[in-house]
């Protein structure tokens, strides 16, 4: 019994000890499979952690500073504009403005809205904001007013918590101190349109401003400078923590015009006493342009604000065409200004000589067409002098005929009529200068006799610019030297060209015979400008008038003898008036063009007399334009 | 029989002493300097608000450490299911008067710590079931109606975690369990057909989950979709982890996180601040002294002669390095977004003190190794 229950309890205890075996097998050998399991499992994280640093490291470490390293713009300083003796014609003033940057403000909306109880500000420019703002990256600011008060600076950042992701900073608002005067010459800067973005970086930034029109325009590479860079660490809101580096901004280069700042404002103003007029006075011998105005004009500092939706309707409505530079873009029927061009053809033809006479009857017979002279009791026997002097046209109405329109037209372009001139100022237009090809391409229409007759006073398909006007006169005084007119003096310290113009092939006494013939028009008594003389005679000056006709005199009218001036004013004929000064080596020109004037005598005449007695007065030419003058 | 008895003699104090694991004390030191340093530098070169604190509770942590791994084993044996219980007891405090988190019921205020049951409950399910299985025979494992107890004893602290709701401690519970249950010898295909039902139940449990929880599953799956948004704390984190290189951008450099491009960085997303500053190098070597403790860990286990102290060690080291693994593999994109702490090195009170007591308990499994539990 005894020996059975020990022998029992060994087996009990053998299978005890091999069962506590068989459990420390099977233990031991999971635990070391979970072992395996834990140190491939840090095999996997070690492979991960070097595919990331290693193999995807670049990617991430551009990634890693594209989110720590914000660059940020610096906008160049524009620019200024400055007339030849230095004075600033455009600056840049400081203003302060207020900008939103969209990610930051949650709802815009709202935070335009808190604004606006702040400040003034209009539906339209909340609008504005809103719409560029779905146009625009969500982290870019965007300039919600500017040229704001210091008063209302102070408002704004007292409220700043209220308005989330506004805030305020001085930026750059381009002004004009001479305004009206040189709004047309300087034009004006306007926020980049989206088809203007793009190629310059710098264009992106809230609020820049570039030029739209006139010099602002031409030169806005030039002035418009170089941005420079901030590159700024930020953290995760986006605010700066340092500066890590900064390029400094390059300013854009000034530009000095030819242009008399002070003689600008006086033809502006001495237009404005006409109801729509233009004018140009350029030096006869080198082409700079000293005044160039076009009245009625606009004030170039209400378009670098905000220009209001009913002030622009305004100014497009405005029968004056307050936004064209007339002086440049008007086309005028030259009339008897063109008399001299007629008159010199007809010299180097040799159907005109000192001596020969034409008698006017007070009209001129070709076939059945009957060709009136302004003066319907005629002016009896007129040689050239006269004929410019009294502004005779039967006698250029006889003399066509024998010189032919491809001599008049000829001599018109050599003149500078019909053609761009490449001026800075693109609104420049060509004009026309018709002739027997022209007529048939253009109109398919053969040329007649009847044609000729009407374009030597400057009437029929002829049209100028007063610029091309001015420009013709100083061809004619200078010598026959071919000048083009030229405004921007200098870029920067680049110092333009002294051009040396060429010489047209004429001859001396032919330009001294139209030149007394002009003298006459001016200073003697029959003369049809005598009263627009200038008594002082060092600065005496010559010139022609002329008057445009808008609309044809009807037999009816001439019958009734209906006055022109009696016309409603759009039906009124233009006033013309080209001149020079001093009469002996005459150094300036001026074109004078009221529109509907009545006149050239009457209109233009006496504000040619003003600008050139002004112009003397002021003498600019004696001011050269040099880079070292720049300082 | 039942009652105790020792195969070794009692050990003296100092003996006890000398019989601690100074490697994997040693280890456990270098790791938490690891910690301290990152959280130094999370508060830009500064020891407040993060290092100091974290510091102080490690110290307090290694004492009680200490104190835990020399109190006998047959203490923890007897003392398993009471702990266990108490565990159960704190999770449906929770449940009353938890604190309310991350949108999750997770903290009981006890005034000097924010406790968090959930956390000690992991060790409490690993010492229960060390507990339970230590008297198991192979045949009793290979009964299906044997391991009734156990998974009630997993599934239990689960279900009351889930409440909560926390998928990913819940989550951590199952498999801490299940890898005492394989150790214990449970039959491989039980082990087997849970995976595949786990995998089935997959768009089940899609159904039920919290829509943060979706939002994270879909986030990792793309995080790049949606870079502002959801995914913003994976892609951050990996573009800190790549920007880091080979060596990393240097002691307090980690433009990422210095900067708060990285979220959470001084507690979830630590290791990223680390290998962003650290590099690859400094990555490795974090990566190693987790692997040396998780080796210390298993021969520690292998050691033991007693069933509860190997399933003890070795479940406590299994419960350790999960959480090393998932902080690891959520930080660098290899798991979705699940709020787990790197032990040792996040900063916060429970997952330290979690990790120290599992420690403590793993060390007295190494002194006692020789000691008999029970007999069976």
């Amino acid at each position: 019994m005894i020996k059975s229950t020990r022998k029992r309890m060994r087996a009990r205890e053998k299978r005890r000890v091999r069962k506590e075996a068989d459990n420390t097998k099977v233990f031991s050998r999971r635990a070391l499979f979970i072992g395996a399991l834990q140190m491939s499992a840090l095999a996997v994280l070690g492979g991960r952690l070097a595919w990331l640093q290693v193999a995807q490291g670049q990617r991430y470490k551009r990634l890693s500073d594209k989110n720590r390293i914000s660059v940020k713009m610096l906008a160049p300083v524009r620019g200024e504009i400055v007339d030849r003796f230095g004075v600033p014609l455009a600056v840049n003033n400081r203003s302060f403005r207020v900008l939103v940057i969209p990610e930051q403000a949650g709802d815009l909306q709202i935070s335009l809205r808190a604004l606006q109880k702040v400040i003034d500000l209009d539906e339209e420019r909340i609008e504005d904001v809103l719409a560029r703002a779905k146009k625009t990256a969500k982290f870019a600011p965007i300039e919600v007013k500017d040229g704001l008060t210091w008063e209302e600076v102070a408002r704004i950042e007292v409220r700043l918590p209220d308005l989330p992701g506004l805030f305020t900073d001085t930026g750059q608002i381009r002004s004009y101190p001479f305004g009206v005067a040189t709004a047309h010459v300087i034009g004006y800067v306007g926020a980049v349109s989206k088809e203007e973005l793009g190629e310059d970086p710098v264009l992106s930034l809230p609020g820049f401003k570039i030029g739209k029109t006139g010099i602002e325009k031409r030169y806005d590479r030039e002035m418009r400078g170089e941005a420079g860079a901030s590159e700024v660490e930020v953290n995760v809101v986006g605010r700066e923590v340092r500066e890590l580096k900064r390029t400094a901004p390059k300013p854009g280069k000034r530009v000095m015009l030819t242009l008399d700042g002070e003689l600008q404002r006086f033809t502006q103003e001495k237009l404005a006493e006409r109801r729509s007029a233009s004018a140009v006075v350029l030096d006869a011998q080198t082409g700079a342009v000293y005044a160039l105005a076009s009245y009625p004009a606009f004030d170039p500092n209400v378009f670098t604000h905000n220009l209001s939706i009913p002030m622009w309707e305004e100014l497009l409505a405005d029968p004056g065409h307050p936004l064209t530079n007339k002086a440049l873009a008007g086309q005028y029927p030259p009339a008897s200004t063109f008399k001299m061009i007629t008159a010199l053809a007809g010299l180097k033809a040799g159907k005109i000589t000192r001596d020969r006479r034409v008698y006017c009857s007070g009209h001129y017979q070709y076939g059945d067409d009957r060709f009136h002279c302004w003066k319907a009791v005629g002016h009896g026997y007129m040689n050239v002098i006269e004929a410019l002097m009294e502004s005779c046209d039967t006698y250029f109405y006889e003399l066509s005929t024998e010189i032919g329109i491809e001599n008049i037209a000829a001599m018109a372009r050599e003149l500078g009529l019909g053609e761009r001139f490449g001026f800075e100022l693109s609104e420049e237009q060509p004009g026309l200068v018709p002739d027997k090809n022209w007529k048939m391409g253009h109109l398919g229409e053969v040329w007649r006799p009847g044609d000729t007759i009407v374009n030597s006073i400057g009437q029929g398909q002829l049209l100028a610019t007063p610029l091309q006007l001015a420009v013709m006169t100083a061809r004619m005084v200078n010598g026959g030297y071919a000048v083009k007119p030229w405004i921007a003096g200098l870029v920067g310290e680049q110092e333009r060209e002294r051009e040396n113009w060429p010489k047209i092939e004429m001859h001396k006494g032919h330009l001294a015979l139209v030149k007394e013939g002009m003298d006459r028009v001016v200073n003697d008594r029959k003369g049809t400008a005598y009263s627009s003389r200038i008594e002082d005679p060092a600065m005496a000056m010559g010139g022609k008038t002329g008057t445009a006709q808008v609309r044809k005199i009807t037999m009816a009218q001439r019958m009734a003898g209906i006055k022109n001036e009696e016309l409603v004013w759009k039906s009124r004929h233009h006033g013309l008036f080209v001149g020079y000064a001093p009469l002996k080596e005459p150094r300036y020109v001026t074109a004078v063009v009221v529109e509907h004037g009545v006149g050239g005598s009457i209109s233009a005449a006496p504000v040619a007399h003003d600008l050139l007695l002004e112009t003397q007065k002021r003498n600019p030419a004696a001011k050269i334009l040099a880079a070292s003058a720049a300082e | 029989m039942g009652s105790p008895l020792t195969i070794q003699s009692e050990q003296n104090f100092l003996q006890k002493i000398q019989q601690l694991n100074w490697g994997l004390v040693f280890l456990i030191l270098c790791v938490s300097a690891v910690g301290f340093t990152a959280l130094y530098s999370a508060a830009g070169g500064s020891f407040t608000p993060w290092a100091s604190r974290q510091m102080m509770r490690f110290a307090v942590g290694l004492v009680g450490m200490f104190i835990l791994a020399l109190i006998d084993i047959r203490w923890w044996y007897k003392l398993s299911w009471p702990i266990y219980f108490l565990g159960l007891l704190l999770l449906v405090a929770v449940e009353f008067m938890g604190h309310i988190g991350m949108g999750a019921q997770r903290w009981i205020n006890l005034g000097f710590i924010q406790l968090q049951p959930s956390e000690t409950m992991k060790i409490a399910v690993v010492m229960a079931l060390a507990h339970y299985f230590h008297t198991a025979s192979l045949e009793d494992m290979r009964r299906l109606r044997f391991l009734v107890v156990p998974a009630l004893i997993v599934l239990a602290p689960v279900a009351l975690v889930l409440l909560q709701p926390d998928l990913g401690t819940s989550l951590m519970i199952i498999m801490a369990g299940a890898a005492v249950l394989f150790m214990a010898g449970a039959p491989l295909w039980i082990f087997i057909s849970a995976g595949t039902l786990a995998v089935l139940s997959v768009p089940v449990a899609w159904h039920f989950m919290h829509d943060y929880q979706k939002q994270r599953v879909l986030t990792f799956l793309n995080p790049e979709s949606d870079p502002l948004g959801a995914g913003y704390h994976i892609t951050q984190s990996k573009i800190a982890l790549g920007s880091g290189g080979i060596e990393g951008k240097g002691f307090l450099q980690g433009t990422q996180s210095r900067l708060n491009f990285l979220p959470e960085k001084q507690t979830d997303f630590i290791f990223t601040l680390w290998a962003e500053e650290w590099g690859l190098f400094g990555g490795c070597f974090l990566l190693a002294l987790f692997g040396l403790i998780f080796l210390y860990g298993l021969s520690i286990a292998l050691r033991a002669r007693q069933n509860f102290c190997r399933y003890l060690a070795l479940g406590l080291t299994v419960n350790f390095s999960l959480y090393v693994f998932i902080n690891i593999a959520m930080v660098m994109g290899l798991i979705p977004v699940v709020g787990a702490p790197l032990p040792l090195i996040s900063y916060g009170g429970t997952s330290m003190l979690t990790a120290l007591i599992g420690f403590g308990l793993i060390m007295s499994c190494h002194i006692y190794r020789d000691s008999k539990v029970t007999r069976i």
